[in-house]
């Protein structure tokens, strides 16, 4: 094939993927400037006439949409600074510290990673009501505070740390404890951020549990508020086009930042799932 | 992998991750901070409601908490096809509301649970709801086993909205009173090769064929409620009303997904009929030009075998309910006595179109004297009740699964009341269960 | 021993977090699926009946159950080779030595991924309505009949499957890329100078070097979309006629709508057991195809 024909190929057809995958983020973008009514004309307008910040001031007034981003942002930030302390204590536990059963507790653990996290939700559901948790932050916030898949990130990649490293420190004297803070932290900062973000991005779009979980107007997240907004308000599709920003935006721009991070994490994860 | 990540190890140093503890603990603490007053108010009263009443009744309110300074209320709307979920989620998590709406089909459901708190002697010493005042069916339909769980806050029932100049048109000076005048009528309406239709039966809602089956003279439910009764004549001549309606194109086979914009819709005659609530009056005053306003009436539901038997329908609506776990009962019956006031119920017909359950709250102003409002108030003195039974919503819901299955041909109405029969015996079979080993402290034996 | 106290020192939280939160629901839903718990149980703990195996057998004899299952494995079936080939083509394309901007493209093509599900889907959902979407003038535009998408069963399932490719097909693309990346390139280098097609060389060399990470994505694929949930849940509940009802959409309603625990219970194993048998004929055919496992052993 003419190698200028074949140039032209491959990067038209990366440029077409790319409109096909940002299109829908795009017009999004530019449905929430438009007002009220303006999409339900024909041909539907692709560009709003007159921008305008009314939906956003809608939704942030009298729809709520305020508290379900704090929502957010507080129940996803609780998420990711426990289960990051619980995965990274047990990753290295598993990589580093010795003790009998730890290659058949890891193995449990592995196994779990089949079952789907659904059996155990209607079970759940009845156990966080006796400990008087549904419909309360705690409720989505402590059932996510270790995953296998972070111990399992943590553990994987901890297990490069050398152990003389580890000995040495010992023998100075320096307690497990000193010796995690100070030598293994440090050294665990890459899977830390990677972590981070996975868990951050998982516990934001995080729909099904929360769902459940979450009764009261005042405790939902931005999915949920979202997902109740669209029953209630489905013909105004201005106004659901700016809520999806207001959701979308943030995890979008969190990766964007950290995108180097998240993409190495999703190789390490993955390799053998 | 693993020698991936040790290459990477040194690469840290500007670490971001600082910046995103900080950002979290930051909003983690800003939140804490501001959410915790609100947690527990002692006179804190949390009502939900349901749909499209929690914006109405939001503009009632100011007044009912001026006069009572000290109670603090909460109103929390719940989406209409998420409520009845999230009604059951808060109960079985401990976390109702202490009084809510709720759907007068939904109501055995929660007493079955215990969940309510009974009514009766707050009624008895109340100098505002006075039962005699109410339409008889829908008080009924709160009365579960003798106990009273509910007190009505608005009623609904589907009746014909038609268009009077297409009738005309067609040489019909009257709406239908028999369904053998409404099937000539749809004939002559309906035109599929122009996507003209003589009525719109969303599919998806069950609403309009129970209409139909309550109009018969069989129960939906034999032997209290222990096994399915669709196998009876009437309720096959319902459905078989219903189906044919669609079979003879004189309907569209669509859910209200798809309906979309069903005002539209009728103004500009794509339907000459809507089988629709009452809240639809406000919505045609409000979609439909000047030029259509004139156009259109509403006239209670043909009977099925003549005028005698016409103006019969469904009793819907919603009433207001106090849970059990309430901690604050007395400002929750406060509320429910003044939402309840004629005058009160008198704004939020204005306000949204809902209409009042008590005969003197149509006695006067506006309601009285529209035109469109009367054959609803004619039919609510002959509504009835669907069966009173938990399993009610999930009955209604396999049996417009299996009426759309009819209607798309995978069901002759012989084979369709047979397989609903056999789910809805399934479906009962707990009741029975429970029923048959009744204990006397159990709630949910009534 | 004062090594392995630390051990346990460490591992507590994460392991109690785990066996009270996970470990302990898996059985108790175990246990739960043999009974008949519902409202009448929820209501007073003397209506709940042991049952034995009947929810399941129950389960097996409904024919919604079992359209649930077809159309969960209509999505699988098609939505996991469409969206592996789509991330493969897109990894091809990145990984020539003829694409420009790289890294732009890979973080757009990515984007989808990261948004939340919801969102995304209100927003297809008004691409795709029958009149006023987008989709529907962009075929009528090139003389085709509009198409009412999510409201005709027939259409339903496929544009969800069409949404569930855009949303995911950048998570494994990545890893492809990777996979690619690692490919020796002296083998293209061999078989150009023998005269091997651009073809050629994607049957003989780029597949079977593929091929271990091919099999790791195909499993973890499938997995993800044997748990089809929030797509049907925002852009059609289910509908129409319960076409885009899932196995998992069934459990939801009927554990959280209709509150027949035991049933969802009972649905949530059978589910469960499906996707192993699933995983289980996907490692075999890895291990037929590839004499024995491709890696090296974990611990």
């Amino acid at each position: 094939m003419n190698p200028r024909i074949a140039k032209a190929l491959v990067n038209g057809l990366l440029l077409g993927g790319a409109a096909v995958a940002l299109f829908p983020l795009l017009w999004m973008l530019s449905v929430s400037f438009m007002r009220p009514g303006e999409t339900g004309s024909l041909p539907p307008p692709l560009l709003p006439a007159h921008a305008t910040f009314d939906n956003y001031r809608e939704l942030f007034l009298r729809a709520g949409m305020g508290q379900y981003l704090l929502n957010s942002l507080l129940v996803s930030s609780a998420i990711t600074l426990l289960s990051l302390a619980c995965n990274l204590m047990a990753g290295y536990a598993f990589a580093k510290l010795r003790f009998a059963g730890r290659r058949v507790l890891f193995q449990i653990l592995i196994g779990g990673l089949v079952i789907p996290a659904q059996v155990a939700m209607l079970p759940l559901f009845l156990l966080l009501k006796y400990l008087g948790l549904i419909d309360s932050y705690a409720g989505v916030i402590v059932p996510a505070m270790a995953t296998v898949f972070g111990i399992y990130l943590v553990r994987q990649y901890a297990r490069s740390i050398p152990d003389e490293l580890l000995e040495a420190a010992r023998i100075d004297g320096a307690g497990e404890w000193r010796i995690f803070v100070q030598i293994v932290l440090p050294l665990l900062k890459p899977i830390m951020v990677t972590l981070a973000i996975f868990t951050f991005l998982a516990a934001w779009n995080d729909f099904m549990w929360p769902l459940i979980v979450l009764t009261g107007q005042e405790h939902y997240t931005l999915p949920i508020g979202l997902a109740s907004l669209a029953r209630e308000h489905a013909q105004d599709s201005e106004l659901m086009m700016a809520g999806s920003v207001v959701t979308v935006l943030p995890v979008l721009l969190l990766f964007l930042a950290l995108q180097r991070y998240y993409l190495q994490g999703l190789l390490l994860g993955s390799v053998k799932g | 992998m693993i020698e991936g990540a040790r290459q990477h190890l040194p690469s840290v140093r500007r670490s971001p991750l600082r910046h995103v503890l900080a950002i979290c603990v930051l909003c983690g603490v800003a939140l804490l901070g501001a959410c915790s007053p609100s947690t527990s108010d002692r006179n804190e009263l949390t009502f939900w409601t349901i749909g499209r009443e929690g914006e109405a009744v939001l503009k009632l309110l100011p007044d009912f908490e001026r006069t009572h300074p000290d109670i603090h209320l909460k109103v929390q709307q719940l989406p209409l096809t998420a409520a009845h979920q999230k009604l059951l989620t808060a109960f079985a998590g401990g976390s109702s509301p202490d009084m809510s709406q709720l759907g007068n089909t939904w109501l055995p459901e929660m007493a079955a649970l215990d969940a309510l708190e009974p009514m009766q002697p707050r009624v008895d010493r109340s100098a505002v709801v006075k039962q005699d005042d109410y339409f008889a069916s829908i008080w009924a339909t709160n009365m579960i086993g003798g106990t009273l769980y509910g007190v009505p806050w608005y009623v609904d029932t589907r009746l014909l909205f038609y268009r009077k100049d297409l009738l005309k048109n067609a040489g019909f000076a009257q709406p239908p009173h028999d369904w053998a005048e409404w099937r000539r009528m749809l004939a002559a309406l309906s035109d599929p090769h122009r996507k003209v239709y003589g009525i719109l039966l969303p599919t998806n809602e069950y609403e309009q064929l129970m209409s139909l089956a309550l109009q018969q003279p069989d129960m939906l439910l034999r032997e209290h409620g222990r096994y399915g009764n669709f196998e009876s004549a009437g309720f096959k001549r319902a459905l078989a009303f219903y189906v044919d309606t669609f079979k003879l194109h004189q309907a569209p086979a669509i859910t209200n997904v798809e309906a979309g914009n069903p005002w539209t819709e009728f103004g500009n005659g794509v339907y000459a009929f809507y089988l629709s609530g009452p809240w639809n009056i406000g919505e045609f005053r409000k979609r439909l030009p000047a030029s259509q306003q004139n156009n259109w009436d509403t006239a209670p539901l043909p009977g099925p075998n003549g005028p005698d038997g016409s103006g019969i329908g469904a009793a819907g609506g919603s009433s207001l309910v106090i849970f059990r776990g309430s901690r604050h009962k007395q400002a929750a019956w406060e509320l429910i006595e003044y939402l309840s006031r004629p005058d009160v119920q008198r704004r939020f017909y204005e306000l949204l179109g809902d209409m009042p359950p008590r005969r003197s709250s149509w006695a006067q102003g506006v309601l009285h004297d529209d035109p469109q409002a009367r054959a609803f108030r004619e039919q609510l003195e002959h509504v009835r009740p669907s069966p009173r039974v938990p399993e009610w919503e999930r009955i209604a819901s396999e049996m417009q699964l299996v009426a759309a299955q009819t209607i798309a041909g995978n069901f002759t109405v012989d084979q369709a009341t047979a397989e609903l029969d056999r789910r809805v015996d399934r479906i009962l079979e707990k009741r029975r269960w429970v029923l048959d080993h009744a204990r006397p402290a159990t709630g949910a034996a009534r | 021993m004062n090594s392995r106290r630390t051990a346990w020192l460490f591992l507590a939280p994460a392991m109690l977090v785990l066996g009270v939160f996970f470990l302990l629901p898996v059985i108790a839903a175990l246990v739960l699926s043999l009974t008949d718990y519902d409202l009448y149980a929820l209501a007073d703990i003397h209506n709940l009946r042991f049952v034995a195996l009947g929810n399941y057998w129950a389960l097996l004899q409904r024919p919604l159950f079992w359209s649930a299952l077809g159309h969960t494995f209509y999505f699988v079936a098609i939505g996991v080779p469409l969206s592996m080939a789509t991330s493969l083509g897109a990894a091809l394309l990145l990984n020539s030595p003829l694409a420009r901007c790289r890294s732009f493209f890979r973080t757009v093509l990515f984007a989808p991924v990261v948004t939340t599900v919801v969102a995304v889907a209100v927003i297809w959902r008004y691409l795709f309505n029958t009149k006023y979407g987008i989709a529907n003038v962009v075929l009528e535009h090139f003389g085709f009949h509009p198409m009412d998408w999510l409201g005709d069963p027939h259409w339903a399932m496929p544009t969800i499957i069409l949404f569930a490719v855009w949303k995911n097909f950048g998570y494994n693309m990545i890893i492809f890329l990777a996979g690619l990346q690692a490919i020796p390139v002296d083998l293209y280098e061999a078989a150009r100078i023998d005269g091997a097609s651009a073809w050629r060389q994607f049957r003989h060399i780029t597949l079977p070097m593929l091929r271990p990470t091919l099999m790791m994505v195909s499993i973890l694929t499938v997995s993800g979309y044997f748990q089809l949930f929030a797509e049907p849940y925002v852009m059609t509940e289910g509908g129409p006629l319960q076409s885009t009802t899932s196995v998992l959409y069934l459990m939801y309603d009927e554990g959280f709508k209709w509150w027949n625990l035991g049933t969802a219970s009972a649905v949530a194993f059978l589910l469960f057991a499906v996707m192993f048998a699933a995983t289980a004929v996907l490692l075999k055919l890895a291990r037929r195809g590839h004499g024995h496992g491709a890696d090296e052993e974990p611990a």
